[in-house]
């Protein structure tokens, strides 16, 4: 297999391990703000309980998330250095931002939030969980603000650098705030609280149907799902907002993800297969106009159709097609199991229906499914391009790695992370069998201290 | 003073950074095999326990510098070191997994197992990022179009090689110091045992590197010759090694480890002050080699990026400090730990 190809393997496969985690991270830490902040409001010890039990979770999952980050900063340089050359100048800057204001935050007050209990005031402890919160979204903002520039690029300009070309910026904050960094920012991060939200209830879930830790399934559910309805509906939102977007920065994406060959008003597919050869979608459910109407307001107006590109400028289509549909059918999913969970909570009927608890319990696989399904469409529907419009990813290799060197780390890749996941599920599920610790026989001693707080 | 300057500076200080925070608990995990009991070894592991995974951010933030500020650098070294820097990455999870994997299992043998893999991955990652600068000190294949052109084989060279022991040396050492501060007992009385042993078998390491360097790599004391008042921080380098064992000898841990710190941040000067203005010497065409001017980004991105650092590296100073701060004293064993 040619070098391309093998590098492509290996940046797919090591990214889409990656971000099994950061999600998690991102949406639990959300959480975590919220169950401690109750324990500091309430001095209950239940809420002290389930702070410690996902704070022990958390940490299992950043661990991964630190270990399978370093890889990807790495795999730059490595294996597309071609790319680094091109875009250092610009990226680089984002990912410094990211290492200096985000990565020590995290990293620091993480130190706190795990193993401080007994070393620091609850109040130091509250502020680190909201450190480390703050800093898992703050990395999430520039390695976002990085890719969003490689889809949009905006504030450079392209400079003749001793013998080969390269971006440079002109104009920082254009960098920052290109055409789609904010709407791809916001839909990545409701994507992870989703993440989170769901991982809490699918776990109280489980506890509630096996009758173990009743009291600290149910408020965990409770904490939970506001977060998973908020979260559903912005996710709407930010990607309904992405969509009209793309249509004016990446005409060629959006136009795969529709499976839309000619320019024409466009219609909105349900689902289909998509036949690049005879340009059409076949076994396909479709509203007619509903795509033009959905872009520009109008069902008349016409939509650009991937023919408007040469074809060794279009992504593969079926591929983008399939994966957006995907993700969008898990988003009204979500939304569905959200809004449906906080009916039956309203009518009081959530924790004794055991069929919609057991939907629960596996629900925690659709929002990861989801975000992997997502990068696929954004990351697949910017194909042929590395750079949209800029440089092409086939020229963006190392020029000094060999296909031999590839499939030797991606032997090793595929050793450490296969190891990696099957101690990561192994220990997930010992955590949550053993459960949270209940001694709750009193609360703690800062239930008599909630006056100095109500006083604050 | 350019930019250009400011950056090699300021990457050189978040890798020094790197080096004095990691390198204490890489040296832990290369004695980590010396201690014996459970008991001993989970003060070992729960004496890096809360920071280990912050002094790791160093690198972390060297690397995104590095990318930042000299991109081709970046792109030739990680490129050209591909199977050197897969190695360190399969050695740098290992070890994590190690550290967060150990003690959740009451098992005998899975904990052995684990306290191999963490002390092996600690020396293979000190070894090999000593190996790296060797290779750095005698430049490397470059072609002309910035690309390394040389093979895995030829980075593991003797000299190179000769580095990469030292670094486990001074890595080795400094953990030493580092864990005598966070026991106590009789483990603190045998940990100490252990730093003379090890200052000896660093300083017998540094003092053959040191004389391969001026007989093989003379390009490396040109800065020395032409700018004798550099020849003071030799001097000093010196000094701090010697002063290392005095403290020792004293009972005063801390000024030691302060001591072995400063040593591992002279020994970076002097290296910086040897490659300069160079960051990767081509050898043996050397107008190809990456100097701080013509592997740089623009001067725009370089002002952002110091405006960046002027924000945050007070925050990144004050977190590191305050933890360390947290974290200071003996080690304890409770519940939160590994």
């Amino acid at each position: 297999m040619d070098t391309e190809i093998l590098a492509r393997i290996q940046f797919a496969f090591t990214i889409a391990f990656h971000y099994i985690y950061p999600p998690i991270s991102i949406g639990l830490g959300v959480l975590l703000v919220i169950m401690e902040g109750m324990y500091i409001k309430t001095g209950k010890k239940i809420y002290e309980n389930i702070t410690k039990f996902w704070i022990k979770i958390f940490a299992l999952v950043f661990a991964m998330g630190v270990a399978t980050g370093i890889v990807m900063e790495f795999e730059f340089g490595t294996n597309w250095a071609t790319y680094s050359r091109f875009v250092g100048d610009v990226f680089g800057s984002a990912l410094a931002a990211e290492g200096v204001f985000a990565f020590f935050l995290e990293s620091g007050f993480l130190a706190i939030l795990v193993f401080g209990w007994n070393r620091v005031s609850t109040k130091m402890h509250f502020f680190s969980t909201i450190m480390v919160s703050f800093g898992a979204m703050l990395s999430a903002v520039w390695i976002v603000v990085a890719n969003s520039w490689q889809q949009t690029p905006a504030g450079y300009h392209i400079v003749n650098n001793g013998g080969y070309l390269r971006a440079e910026i002109t104009d920082f904050w254009s960098m920052v705030f290109n055409p789609s960094s904010v709407d791809r920012l916001l839909h990545t991060l409701s994507g992870a609280w989703l993440t989170g939200a769901f991982l809490v209830l699918s776990v109280s879930a489980f506890y509630l149907l096996k009758n173990r830790h009743v009291d600290f399934s149910k408020k965990s559910i409770k904490i939970a799902l506001s977060l998973a309805v908020f979260a559903s509906l912005f996710q709407l939102l930010t990607g309904h907002h992405s969509a009209q977007g793309i249509s004016s920065t990446q005409p060629a994406k959006l136009a795969a993800f529709e499976g839309h060959y000619n320019t024409s008003p466009a219609p909105l597919y349900l689902f289909g297969w998509v036949n690049n050869n005879e340009q059409k979608v076949n076994f396909g459910v479709a509203i007619p106009g509903m795509l033009s109407y959905m872009i520009y307001g109008d069902f008349d107006k016409p939509v650009k159709g991937l023919n408007e590109f040469k074809p060794e400028d279009r992504p593969p289509v079926n591929l983008v097609f399939q994966s957006y549909h995907l993700m969008v059918v898990i988003g009204f999913t979500l939304i569905g199991l959200s809004l449906l969970s906080l009916l039956l909570l309203r009518k009081d009927a959530l924790f004794k229906n055991k069929l919609f608890l057991k939907i629960l319990v596996a629900s925690v696989l659709l929002p990861q499914a989801a975000n992997q399904l997502g990068w696929i469409s954004a990351e697949v529907g910017r194909q042929p391009w590395i750079v949209y419009n800029l440089l092409r990813t086939k020229d963006a290799l190392s020029k000094s790695v060999g296909s031999g060197e590839i499939v030797f780390s991606l032997i090793l890749f595929t050793l450490i992370y296969a190891l990696l996941f099957v101690l990561f599920i192994f220990l997930l599920d010992r955590k949550i069998k053993h459960g949270p610790d209940e001694e709750v026989e009193k609360d703690g001693v800062y239930s008599e201290q909630k006056v100095i707080f109500k006083n604050n | 003073m350019d930019l250009n300057i400011i950056w090699f500076i300021l990457v050189g200080v978040l890798l020094t950074g790197y080096a004095i925070l990691d390198g204490f608990d890489l040296g832990v995990g290369a004695l980590h095999l010396l201690t014996k009991t459970d008991e001993e070894r989970r003060i070992s592991i729960n004496s890096i326990g809360p920071v280990w995974d912050g002094n790791e951010v160093w690198l972390v933030t060297g690397g995104g510098a590095l990318f930042a500020a000299f991109p081709d650098v970046y792109a030739t070294v990680f490129s050209g070191f591909y199977i050197a820097f897969m190695l360190l990455l399969f050695v740098l999870i290992f070890r994590a997994v190690a550290i967060e994997f150990r003690s959740k299992q009451e098992s005998k043998r899975w904990r052995a197992m684990w306290d191999i893999a963490f002390s092996v991955s600690s020396i293979v990652i000190a070894l090999l990022m000593g190996v790296a600068l060797g290779n750095i000190i005698r430049g490397i294949p470059i072609g002309v179009d910035k690309e390394f052109i040389g093979t895995f084989l030829g980075l593991l060279n003797p000299y190179s090689l000769l580095v990469g022991i030292t670094t486990v040396a001074l890595f080795t050492m400094h953990g030493a110091i580092y864990l005598v501060m966070k026991t106590e007992g009789e483990l603190q009385n045998k940990v100490r045992t252990w730093v003379n042993n090890t200052i000896i078998f660093f300083v017998i390491c540094f003092v053959t590197a040191t004389m391969a360097t001026l007989i093989y790599y003379p390009n490396m004391i040109t800065h020395f010759k032409d700018n004798p008042s550099f020849f003071l921080v030799a001097i000093v380098t010196m000094l701090a090694i010697a002063n290392i064992p005095r403290e020792i000898n004293n009972k005063r841990e801390f000024r030691a480890f302060l001591s072995s710190a400063s040593t591992i941040a002279l020994l970076l000067v002097l290296f910086a002050i040897g490659i300069f203005p160079n960051i990767v010497l081509s050898n043996p065409i050397l107008e190809n080699s990456l100097t701080i001017y013509n592997a740089a980004s623009s001067q725009k991105t370089l002002m952002i990026m110091l405006i960046m650092a002027i924000i945050g590296m007070p925050f990144v100073v004050a977190y590191t400090i305050i933890i360390h701060k947290i974290y200071k004293g003996k080690v304890k064993i409770d519940d939160t730990s590994y």
